[in-house]
């Protein structure tokens, strides 16, 4: 459906307010930690940013269809995409960082951790997924693919599952949170009942 | 047996940086924090909303200058102090490593009372001075690896429990020591809810099999870097086991009983699976949730110091502490 003017304004600006808030915030991250000026340990200040902003980003991404469709504002599904790729931008960063970081480049640490650690398993999977999606996100692809692309693009909602489960298996007690998250997680899937009943039919 | 650690104390090793005053590194977070840099974490936790609507400054925790005898020393680069004081896992303050310094400043621990008490001939009582004067007090610097894998070096002061406990001369029945937090909930907001606290049956307890607790690097410590604990390390006074995890070095502790029995322990309550009444620091075997193969040491350096070292058998204190775990299956008894 073509935007009106008016709209086409709106969604440059909040594709703008996105680019500068997702990008300073990224950027101030790993200035301060470079400098040592992020607490105590650095490297856990960088893992918890980084994945707590890919998962609220991607809960925002998801946000989108429902306020879409109740006020009929079909300006914001202009900016889902934009979402989407700085939530894996943000997961992309927090795996690097464990990779460079916490794990320092020792591939057989890293290797067998992804095994051995259920969190951390589930969480290779859900990026994974992103990456996926991420691809085929070029309008070129998303274009050739044609009906098959939004089965693909359905797997979002698996991320979600499994980004929840990462977060809520990687706490030693505080559960609060993630349980928080797992919460708005849930009610974002319930309100696409309909199109996940479809799919398990 | 002590001197096998005496490596040199090379305190000229600390750079301008590494020892930044307390106040300017304060002032920093202050900093960090209204630029809403902890933003996304700190959506929930217990102090964001504090710092919004109170611009006044807290009367920060007072520490005192103590001195003491450098007893242990060691090669590695101490960990600084304002990491020491603000990277801690003390859940009744919270459950982020920079809650207690934020949640813990208004903490009084004079008025204290600390009591010895169960299987002894004699119930000792110490008040908030004798934790200091009783003992003679000794610099011991020690390396403390906490069970998520990371670790620092900390010159402690403080003196053997072993001295505590003789003096209250155990009886034949002693054959384990159970220890407990201070529990107020009107001063620990952790203890006052679930959310801050993490889920936590408080007060905390810990336990040490007697020979452990009578053996000569176990410390009881008053203070670290040469003053008074602050309150987010356990003041006024807190166990330091280093060859085991660091959750068994209990903090704020109010009582010290010797019994017959093995004594619960909180995080083994909490998740049996997870962590066992022993904890001793072993390489060999993981956790589930984190490999003890090796760890990142705290120093300075920021993002890009490679601090991963290998972990050590009993961090490192294998020579003292092996052979109380003779014929004993670690893997086991973890």
């Amino acid at each position: 459906m073509p935007l009106k003017v008016n709209d086409r304004r709106v969604v440059f600006t909040l594709k703008v307010i996105i680019h500068i808030i997702s990008l300073f915030l990224l950027s101030n991250l790993y200035y301060q930690a470079v400098n040592d000026n992020l607490g105590a340990d650095p490297v856990e200040a960088v893992l918890h940013f980084t994945g707590i902003g890919a998962f609220n980003i991607l809960l925002l991404s998801l946000v989108v269809s429902p306020l879409a469709q109740q006020f009929k504002w079909t300006f914001l599904l202009k900016v889902r995409r934009l979402l989407g790729l700085y939530s894996f931008a943000y997961a992309l960063c927090h795996l690097l960082s464990f990779l460079a970081f916490e794990v320092q480049f020792d591939w057989l640490l890293f290797i067998s951790e992804i095994i051995e650690r259920p969190y951390i398993t589930v969480g290779m999977l859900a990026i994974s997924i992103l990456l996926l999606l991420t691809i085929t996100s070029l309008s070129l692809i998303k274009k050739k693919m044609g009906r098959k692309w939004q089965q693909l693009h359905n797997w979002v909602y698996l991320a979600l599952c499994l980004i929840a489960l990462h977060f809520y298996w990687s706490v030693k007690s505080e559960i609060i949170e993630p349980s928080i998250y797992i919460g708005i997680s849930l009610l974002l899937l319930y309100f696409r009942k309909n199109k996940i009943i479809r799919w398990f039919r | 047996m002590i001197k096998n650690i005496t490596r040199k104390y090379l305190s000229n090793q600390l750079t301008e940086n590494q020892v930044t005053d307390e106040a300017v590194y304060l002032k920093r977070r202050q900093v960090l924090k209204q630029l809403g840099f902890f933003g996304a974490s700190s959506l929930l936790s217990t102090n964001a909303h504090a710092d919004w609507f109170t611009k006044d400054e807290v009367t920060p925790f007072a520490t005192q200058p103590l001195l003491a005898k450098k007893t242990i020393t060691t090669d590695d680069v101490l960990t600084p102090e304002s990491k020491v004081i603000s990277h801690n896992n003390f859940y009744e303050f919270g459950t982020s490593k920079n809650d207690p310094i934020e949640n813990a400043q208004q903490f009084k621990v004079n008025p204290w009372q600390l009591t010895i008490s169960g299987e002894v001939e004699k119930p000792i009582t110490l008040d908030y001075d004798d934790l200091f004067k009783a003992f003679s007090l000794e610099e011991r610097i020690y390396s403390l690896r906490c069970v998520e894998a990371w670790s620092m070096v900390v010159p402690w002061i403080g003196f053997p429990l072993a001295d505590l406990i003789k003096k209250a001369q155990p009886n034949s029945k002693a054959k384990y020591v159970a220890f407990e937090t201070l529990y107020d909930p009107e001063q620990m907001p952790g203890q006052s809810s679930r959310r801050i606290g993490g889920g936590v049956d408080y007060p905390y307890v810990e336990g040490l099999r007697i020979d452990e607790a009578m053996n000569p690097l176990t410390l009881l410590s008053v203070g670290l870097y040469g003053k008074t604990l602050p309150a987010q390390n356990g003041a006024p006074i807190r166990l330091v086991v280093p060859w085991k995890y660091g959750f068994k070095s209990i903090k704020s502790i109010v009582s010290i009983k010797l019994v017959e029995k093995m004594p619960p322990t909180t995080w083994n309550i909490l998740a049996p699976q997870e962590y066992g009444f022993y904890a001793n620091v072993n390489p060999q075997v993981d956790h589930p949730r984190w490999s003890q193969a090796s760890e990142r040491r705290i120093t300075s350096g920021g993002l890009f110091a490679r601090n991963r070292i290998e972990t050590l058998p009993f961090n490192g204190y294998g020579e003292e502490v092996a052979h109380l775990y003779k014929n004993m299956n670690l893997r086991k008894n973890y």
